[in-house]
């Protein structure tokens, strides 16, 4: 315990040099703009900024690229609520209830929850990189191939429990987005996968580009459809920027929860952060006594996830740090960083660099810190922006996500690909199809590929391997049990119809 | 459409490009693109990098580094080979890149000894077996045995096929005649921690990803392929130590231009590299990551391309009946 005080005393004391504070100040600053700024990834922006921080000292170019990472999971939620955009993965779910918020006026609640709510889990988990680091290390070990293969089923079984309409449809969009994510190479053999010799296709399609057109562009053609006076997002008055004293005590459980969920899943690479967003929205829902009010604008829902990928952005720096193994593509880049500065990651840095190890730490607290006081003045300032009229708002957002996907790769064909999953979408909302347990399955469709391939390859063809290892088979349990809360209603549907009429 | 446009638009410029020769003395008048097929971070973008931005300094002009990722490197090689063949867009290539993808690659749209000019070779970094730590071997010839014994029960780790460490560890392959069960990952990160917590037996990859993970103690590195022990690894025999000495194998990035680029162009940008490479902080930086400078006689445009020509041929049987679509 002196131990890790003394060690946070040290981090501290190099994160609050001047320059570091700068760096991480400037760090969070850009990340927010990342987070705000629809396509704008932040796999880019950060191999974008890598050359500039060549010249910089490691420490603050290592504090200012975290900044950045965690600044976007901030930012990413201001575009989900305001116009049902995606920034990032992790804040799809963000939308369902976030927009929602927004459209009866109680935008600025839905921005400062998940802000405070951020703020929470982000202080809570760099506690805990700080304390459990090291042991939460080999957690990531035990997790093989069969694991990850049963932890992604769970993922999509969250996606099932967390849609409003039918199951079956949820089931429907599920499979779809597995589909789209076969799109390109296979990994095994390099052989193109429903490419139609569209080299632009060959590396599979972007997320960027899916989710800008289900969520964005799908939006606005729905909206264009509407008459004029009710074509504004905020059709009700818009409310206290604040949230009420009954917001934060409903959300407070909400957050706490989610900040567990999150800091847990954090630390497995891969698609951590994006399922820990979205299980804790569904355990939120399963334990609500009111779940019918999730989907429709209720403060948990945008509470949890929030909470969940803010403490994951901060616990993926787990395995990074002890092993020097990159959780995700942001993290690799960090390795990247860390080498061009000659310092080689893995566990020796934590005993031959204390500085480092324990500045980043104690400067992701002090990201945190900032962050929320970037984000609560800027709450007015993104809720004005509501009322801009129509016709100027959204045709500059199309601009802006314009922009921004073809950023990415300098592809005009990513554009195209996107208007194509804006009318897929428009088509989808006017069935009565949720996108996002697509969008969630198009994220984690590789994922689940590559690992049910490398888990059959191990085990030589063996089906049994995902039962017999005892965590995959508790994963599987779990999604069985899930799956199950989710039909039941289905059985009961009668009654179900009778309540959702009787509450309208 | 389009593409008929640009190869018009590329034709227009090969001719004004032959037309006036004298642009090529007063190069460079503006930045130079230096096109890395390869994501930023990895070892070929930190060579670039390095090489880089000391080539700035002699030449006078920024040169900046483009990531161009996709299909095992040769999307970005497409791109280089069909750049304007001025000097203003070269590319950092490698052993993939511009040998084995010849193999790989049936339709690939370059012939790395036909559409570039050589620059000359940057860096290479040497290629490490290693195995998970609780292999029951403790030196190579031991896990030959093993590995042979084996045969269909050893998992092989690699990063991608077409990647460094899915040719380099068919080249170990090939000289054992073993075949593994090839499991595949998205590049080394996954397929280091799959290593490291023994879901896999073995892997080979670049000494600079490896490093911390040797000296860590959390995986066995068995040999190094090249003729000399690495600074950066003294304790790991050279494969002709431990018994392998067929195992020579170097992941080499060197630099490329389109075809057709002026020779004085040529020169002057061969003459920066070699600059570069003298430099002693450029020197200790790359030293520091395992790398292999190559000595006055490896550098240069005609070192280049012989070595192209051999490297072409030397992998072809290596990676016959391997191919991508």
């Amino acid at each position: 315990m002196t131990d890790l005080l003394a060690n946070l005393a040290l981090g501290f004391s190099v994160a609050a040099h001047p320059y570091n504070i700068g760096f991480c100040l400037i760090g969070a600053l850009v990340g927010t703009l990342v987070g705000v700024l629809p396509g704008v990834g932040t796999v880019a922006t950060v191999a974008m900024l890598l050359p500039i921080t060549f010249g910089l000292p490691p420490v603050g170019a290592l504090i200012m690229l975290a900044g950045i990472y965690y600044g976007a999971q901030y930012g990413g939620s201001t575009t989900s609520i305001l116009v049902n955009i995606p920034g990032e993965a992790t804040s799809v779910v963000t939308c369902l209830d976030g927009h929602q918020m927004a459209r009866n006026g109680r935008a600025g609640a839905a921005l400062s929850i998940s802000a405070i709510g951020s703020f929470f889990a982000g202080c809570v988990s760099t506690v805990l990189v700080a304390a459990l680091g090291a042991p939460l290390t080999g957690l990531a070990l035990l997790f093989g191939p069969a694991e990850y293969f049963s932890l992604m089923v769970l993922g999509l079984i969250f996606a099932v429990v967390l849609a409003k309409g039918s199951v079956l449809k949820a089931i429907a969009m599920i499979l779809a987005g597995l589909l789209l994510s076969m799109v390109g190479s296979d990994l095994e053999t390099g052989a193109g996968r429903m490419t139609f010799d569209i080299p632009e296709l060959s590396d599979g399609i972007g997320f960027a580009n899916v989710a800008m057109g289900l969520f964005g562009f799908a939006e606005i053609i729905r909206n264009l459809e509407m008459s004029a006076e009710s074509r504004e997002i905020v059709n009700a008055k818009i409310s206290g920027l604040m949230p009420t004293r009954q917001d934060l005590i409903d959300s407070s459980g909400a957050i706490a929860r989610g900040t567990i969920l999150g800091s847990i899943l954090g630390i497995l690479p891969g698609g951590g952060a994006v399922v820990a967003s979205f299980a804790a929205y569904t355990f939120e829902k399963r334990i609500s006594r009111t779940p019918e009010k999730f989907g429709r604008g209720i403060i948990q829902g945008v509470a949890a996830p929030e909470a969940a990928n803010n403490a994951a952005a901060q616990t993926s720096f787990i395995p990074l740090l002890t092993l020097g193994i990159p959780p995700n593509a942001v993290m690799a880049l960090m390795v990247g960083a860390m080498t061009i500065h000659g310092i080689v990651p893995g566990p020796q840095v934590m005993t031959k660099q204390p500085e480092l190890f324990w500045g980043m730490i104690a400067s992701m607290w002090l990201g945190n810190l900032m962050l929320v006081i970037i984000n609560l003045p800027l709450v007015g300032v993104w809720v004005t922006l509501l009322r801009v009229p129509y016709r100027l708002l959204f045709p500059s957002i199309i601009v802006f996500c314009c922009i921004g996907i073809y950023s990415i790769n300098n592809s005009p064909t990513d554009v195209l690909i996107a208007a194509v999953f804006g009318l897929v979408g428009y088509w989808l909302v006017k069935h009565d199809f949720e996108p996002a347990p697509m969008v969630l399955a198009f994220v984690l469709g590789p994922l689940m590929e590559e690992n049910l391939r490398r888990a059959m390859l191990i085990a030589r063809g063996d089906a049994t391997v995902f039962a017999t290892r005892p965590i995959s088979a508790g994963l599987l349990l779990v999604s069985l049990a899930l799956l199950t809360l989710a039909l039941l209603p289905m059985i009961r549907k009668r009654r179900d119809e009778v309540f959702v009429e009787s509450e309208n | 459409m389009l593409r008929l446009l640009s190869r018009a638009a590329f034709g227009a410029f090969v001719f004004a490009a032959a037309a006036i020769p004298a642009a090529a003395q007063d190069f460079p008048k503006r930045n130079i693109t230096m096109v890395v097929p390869f994501a930023a971070g990895g070892p070929t973008d930190i060579v670039a990098r390095i090489v880089g931005e000391h080539m700035s300094k002699t030449l006078g002009q920024p040169v900046i580094v483009e990531n161009v990722v996709g299909a095992g490197g040769t999307t970005g090689s497409v791109r280089a080979a069909r750049a304007q063949n001025d000097g203003y867009a070269i590319i950092m290539g490698h052993m993939g890149t511009h040998a084995a993808a010849v193999s790989l690659y049936p339709n690939l749209a370059y012939k790395p000894d036909v559409d570039f000019e050589p620059i000359g070779m940057a860096a290479g970094t040497p290629i490490l077996i290693v195995t998970r730590k609780d292999i029951p071997a403790k030196d190579l010839k031991e896990f030959v045995v093993w590995a042979k014994a084996n045969n269909d029960k050893v998992n092989m780790a690699h990063a991608g096929v077409g990647s460094v460490s899915f040719t380099s560890c068919l080249l170990l392959n090939s000289i054992l005649q073993t075949k593994p069960t090839q499991i595949p990952f998205n590049g080394t990160g996954p397929a280091l921690n799959a290593l490291v917590g023994s879901q896999v037996d073995y892997m080979c990859d670049q000494v600079v990803n490896l490093v911390p993970h040797v000296t860590g103690g959390t995986i066995k590195a068995l040999a190094v392929g090249t003729a000399e022990r690495n600074p950066a690894l003294p304790d790991v025999p050279t494969s002709k130590e431990a018994g392998l000495a067929a195992f020579q194998v170097t992941a080499w990035n060197a630099l490329f231009a389109p075809k057709g680029t002026p020779k004085p162009v040529v020169d002057k940008l061969a003459d920066a590299l070699d600059k570069a490479l003298d430099d002693p902080a450029v020197r200790k930086r790359l030293l520091d990551l395992g790398s292999d400078i190559p000595g006055k006689t490896g550098r240069g445009p005609q070192a280049l391309s012989t070595l192209v020509k051999s490297e072409i041929e030397r992998w072809a049987p290596v990676l016959k009946g391997t191919t991508i679509n």
